[in-house]
């Protein structure tokens, strides 16, 4: 115990822990980006072309569902490993926090899609009509209608996504990708380290309950029903 | 005037086919109120959703001012759409907007002016008795209040024609007669017209000029709601307003008279007024006594229905009835002695 006290000691664990942890909220951030934006415009293509649909394309949807339903059932390790190449191609690197990215961003753009096409479906086909037989076109329903009032259940999804994302990144950590999966790996686990190993954990149990908590807020706030 | 002409609907679920709508035809003037009745499943709510172009026809025609709509796609669709107002069953409002964002939807779609729109739904708050609640959202109203937004909203578009599918149907009957009276008092005031689905006799009476009594996808008869009323042709027309208007024969009489007839006597407009019961029994050698009667107001007109018992000879009595007739009086036997 009086080692905590001891300022060398303090030290080599902020020198440890803060990139990490640094690391993490980068990837997570940045492909949470990402995967919400494409995978919120994946989910409204899913949920508009879908047989009785706003913009009823069936064979579209049949594809990009077959698409999502592969991307959500391969395993995250072997996703990482696959788009090796891509993430080369794409941010120049293989490894470290930036090429962790790429993988992180495909594995949850499925997710997201599907997390939007049920937010929306749980709408009802009623308030759809009602927009339709107002003259809406379908860019008007989109935007005047789904996403207004789905605002708080996608929060909610996409609160779920982040956190998700953050157990995704530390996975992605322990084969080069960096952030706190990493260093709960190399320090903690290969250098017996237990108090590191208890503090990067520490650390990511309060990653995840400030975004569930302010996930919450926000998403209480945007409801009015 | 909307013209429907030999319209069918055909819904097909896998293998199965179902003909929801069967050569239905029908014109609705400008400005009248007109009810669509029958039981679920008459085809009643496929009709509307035809009409408002929800639904594909699979075949006939739906005119609108000389236009078939059923033909036309795309920005020309929604152009028609904005003439058609909709008030829908379950209200289907935006719950996380407000009162005043609700009812400038149609106006916001169709990309009119702030100030416009302002001025717009200001108004149409006003005419459905919700100024106050312009800032709420719809989680903080009742029923009938939504149901008033469901209508403000209908009209925001200054639409010609507006369909309510059901409107008072999830509602009391004390909030069920409050918005009846807005939609006559709108009809009144704007000449809008309205197409009403029910399958409550008592919207009809209320409300209506004119209807269509639906049964198994067709019109099985139509007309002046008076006309029905008094004089029902087909026995689904029979059957609903039987149970509108007050005569059962069991719960009148504890047997049947061994001379005479009974009578229905179905009178309305002038006819309400005028003391023919007296004047018959001065004329004609009979005997006559009221089983059970009542009256009431049908549109504004008032239509009565008496049960009456005759007997005396034969001849005073055929002359009796022709007499009534000749009145304005309905006349149905509907017990004879003799037979």
């Amino acid at each position: 115990m009086m080692q905590i006290f001891d300022y060398g000691y303090l030290s080599q664990l902020i020198s440890i822990l803060m990139p990490g942890t640094a690391d993490t909220i980068f990837m997570v951030s940045i492909s949470s980006l990402f995967a919400i934006s494409i995978g919120l415009g994946l989910g409204v293509v899913l949920y508009i072309t879908q047989p009785g649909g706003v913009c009823e394309i069936t064979l579209l949807n049949k594809i990009l569902g077959t698409i999502v339903n592969i991307g959500r059932s391969i395993p995250f390790v072997i996703i990482i490993i696959a788009v090796f190449p891509l993430s080369r191609f794409i941010v120049g690197t293989s490894i470290g926090r930036t090429a962790a990215i790429v993988p992180l961003t495909i594995a949850a753009i499925p997710f997201v899609a599907r997390l939007v096409e049920a937010n929306l479906n749980e709408l009802g086909q009623g308030i759809v009509e009602a927009a339709v037989s107002a003259g809406a076109t379908p860019m008007q329903i989109i935007f005047r209608v789904l996403l207004p009032e789905s605002a708080s259940s996608l929060v909610s999804s996409f609160t779920l996504t982040i956190i998700s994302l953050i157990g995704y990144s530390a996975m992605a950590g322990t084969i080069g990708g960096g952030g706190l999966g990493d260093v709960a790996l190399r320090h903690g686990y290969q250098r017996f380290r237990t108090d590191i190993l208890i503090l990067t954990v520490l650390i990511l149990v309060i990653l995840v309950q400030f975004i569930q908590i302010v996930g919450q807020i926000i998403s209480k706030r945007l409801d009015k029903r | 005037m909307l013209s429907i002409r030999n319209l069918d609907k055909i819904y097909i679920n896998r293998n199965t086919k179902f003909q929801a709508l069967k050569n239905v035809s029908v014109d609705i003037e400008d400005g009248e109120i007109f009810g669509f009745i029958g039981l679920s499943g008459a085809g009643k709510t496929s009709l509307a959703r035809c009409i408002s172009m929800l639904e594909k026809v699979d075949g006939g025609k739906i005119i609108l001012n000389s236009a078939d709509i059923t033909k036309i796609k795309g920005s020309e669709l929604r152009d028609v759409r904005k003439k058609i107002g909709l008030v829908f069953q379950q209200f289907n409002l935006l719950m996380n907007s407000t009162v005043f964002d609700n009812i400038a939807f149609p106006l916001k779609i169709a990309k009119k002016p702030k100030n416009f729109i302002e001025n717009r739904v200001a108004e149409l708050l006003e005419l459905v008795g919700l100024t106050d609640k312009k800032d709420s959202y719809p989680s903080k109203l009742s029923g009938g209040q939504k149901q008033r937004v469901g209508i403000a909203r209908a009209l925001a578009a200054e639409p010609e024609m507006v369909i309510c599918d059901e409107a008072t149907s999830a509602l009391d009957p004390e909030t069920t007669r409050s918005i009846l009276e807005l939609i006559k008092s709108i009809n009144k005031q704007t000449g809008v017209t309205f197409i009403v689905i029910t399958h409550e006799m008592d919207v009809i009476k209320e409300l209506c000029h004119s209807v269509a009594i639906m049964e198994g996808g067709e019109i099985i008869e139509q007309g002046k709601v008076i006309d029905l009323m008094v004089s029902p042709k087909s026995s689904a027309a029979r059957q609903f307003f039987s149970k509108s208007l007050t005569f059962d024969m069991t719960s009148h009489l504890t047997e049947l008279p061994k001379d005479g007839k009974i009578l229905k006597a179905t009178f309305m407009g002038d006819s309400a007024l005028k003391p023919f019961i007296m004047q018959v029994i001065r004329n004609f050698e009979i005997e006559l006594s009221i089983l059970s009667g009542g009256i009431e107001s049908v549109g504004g007109t008032m239509v009565g229905e008496l049960i009456l018992k005759i007997s005396g000879n034969a001849e005073a009595l055929a002359s009796s009835i022709q007499y009534l007739k000749d009145l304005g009086v309905g006349i149905e036997v509907i017990y004879d002695a003799n037979l």
